[in-house]
């Protein structure tokens, strides 16, 4: 485990959300930590995407409540968080700089990394100029993931950030969330692939059918020697 | 003051990155231009009139070229923004939602304006057109017509974001509301070809519409984008 001192990002507290009368999200409670990976896993259709989506405020629960910490001084509001859905978010006709120089922008009175640092944060080169709409679905997948580094946030919340990536790839960006969760942020992570990401987790969150069936501390002593070698 | 600044300066990163975008792609200028263009020639062919009736429909021709173009064009004004979920991404950021509505409706009217100043002497050819009264103030008319088109053009596609069949939704919500701005238009602009009447009542009409519509769209945007 990190030796980060653990602080509450974030919590839900019996969160319920509906859409129509089918429940996505059936009573969820759960407190993210800082310097903490959770790895949320589950079928098709369990709700994983919608809990990132509540978390990241982009949908309001039904019912419950989802508190986060608050910003620090001076600090924007919404630059606490960074969400990486399963479209990139990002405009095809402008190059990767031109994205995060206009992301950048709208972050202005943050502590924003620049562009460039987060373009090669992510293993990309700044001096590309082809536009988004050109790159591979990988390197776009990095791109969305540095325009979500751009404000620094305390909590990291990635749907499916690994899907279509190489193994290669896959393994880099790894690296990079290690990384991020040892400076003191929490990340929260969907993927099918769990043997890949599991090295990382400090969680597993297991949901079912809307419901967060299981919360359990990552035990592998194999990924903790795995951690070390990120 | 600061807050203007402030805001000023969100609208000008939200505009520059429309227009470099529409600069790329030319989606919307493309369509907008072959539609007004094929608008008016259509009606040039239908109708053989004398000067003197041209200049009394030429006015409502050329407002309704500028409308029907005007909806392929507002129809797209948000769809590179929901293509990859880039709105999601809009709502997250701390700037205010209001300045990203204003830099759309600046880069509409700019694309709008744009297709009627090319439109402009196609249409006069086409129609015989000489202004008898003071035709300086097509230039006030134009722009107060073509903004009050664009606001609420802007505002509506906001709202149709969502809808499965937003294509049609659009000119259903549109064009009802912008009939008193349409009138305005069309009578200014025919008083002026015909030069028989004063449009200052049209023009303040335009103008009481621009700065109601502005301040409402300006207002209610934040709950639009924020709509689940």
């Amino acid at each position: 485990m990190s030796e980060t001192v653990s602080e509450t990002i974030a919590e839900l507290r019996q969160v319920s959300r509906l859409f129509g009368r089918s429940a996505a999200l059936r009573q969820v409670t759960v407190s993210l930590e800082a310097g903490r990976c959770y790895l949320l896993l589950g079928e098709n259709g369990a709700g994983k995407s919608t809990l990132l989506r509540v978390l990241a405020g982009l949908l309001e629960p039904t019912q419950g409540s989802v508190q986060h910490r608050a910003p620090a001084p001076g600090a924007a509001p919404g630059a606490e968080l960074g969400y990486m859905g399963h479209a990139a978010m990002l405009y095809d006709e402008l190059s990767a700089m031109e994205n995060l120089r206009y992301f950048a922008e709208l972050y202005r009175g943050c502590e924003c990394l620049a562009p460039e640092e987060a373009l090669r944060s992510v293993g990309l080169d700044p001096a590309i100029e082809k536009s988004v709409g050109q790159y591979s679905q990988g390197m776009r997948q990095r791109v969305a993931l540095a325009r979500v580094l751009l404000p620094q946030p305390a909590l990291l919340l990635l749907d499916e950030p690994f899907s279509n990536m190489d193994a290669a790839s896959a393994r880099q960006m790894l690296a990079l969330l290690a990384r991020l969760r040892d400076s003191g942020r929490a990340v929260v992570l969907t993927t099918h692939q769990r043997e890949l990401a599991a090295p990382l987790a400090d969680f597993v969150l297991t949901m079912v059918a809307g419901r967060l069936v299981s919360i359990v501390a990552s035990p592998a002593p194999e990924a903790a020697g795995w951690r070390k070698s990120l | 003051m600061e807050k203007i600044a402030v805001m000023r300066s969100y609208v000008l990163v939200h505009l520059a990155k429309d227009l470099r975008i529409e600069w790329r792609s030319k989606d919307a200028l493309n369509s907008m231009l072959f539609f007004a263009l094929l608008v008016v020639v259509l009606f040039s062919l239908a109708f053989d009139p004398t000067a003197y009736v041209s200049r009394q429909i030429s006015g409502g021709i050329l407002c309704v070229a500028t409308l029907f173009a005007s909806v392929t064009a507002l129809n797209q004004a948000w769809t590179r923004e929901i293509r990859h979920q880039v709105l999601d991404a809009q709502r997250l950021a701390p700037a205010p939602p209001s300045s990203l509505f204003l830099a759309k409706v600046i880069a509409n009217f700019l694309f709008v304006s744009g297709v009627q100043i090319l439109l402009a002497p196609v249409f006069a050819i086409f129609y015989n057109l000489h202004p008898a009264g003071q035709g300086w103030m097509l230039a006030v008319v134009m722009p107060l017509g073509t903004w009050a088109l664009v606001v609420n053009g802007t505002f509506f596609a906001a709202i149709s974001l969502r809808a499965r069949n937003r294509e049609m939704l659009l000119p259903l919500l549109l064009f009802p509301i912008f009939i008193p701005a349409l009138l305005g238009m069309v009578e200014a602009s025919s008083a002026i070809l015909i030069g028989d009447a004063d449009p200052g009542l049209w023009i303040r009409l335009l103008a009481g519409y621009d700065v109601i519509f502005t301040t409402l769209g300006l207002l209610l945007f934040d709950k639009v984008l924020h709509a689940e």
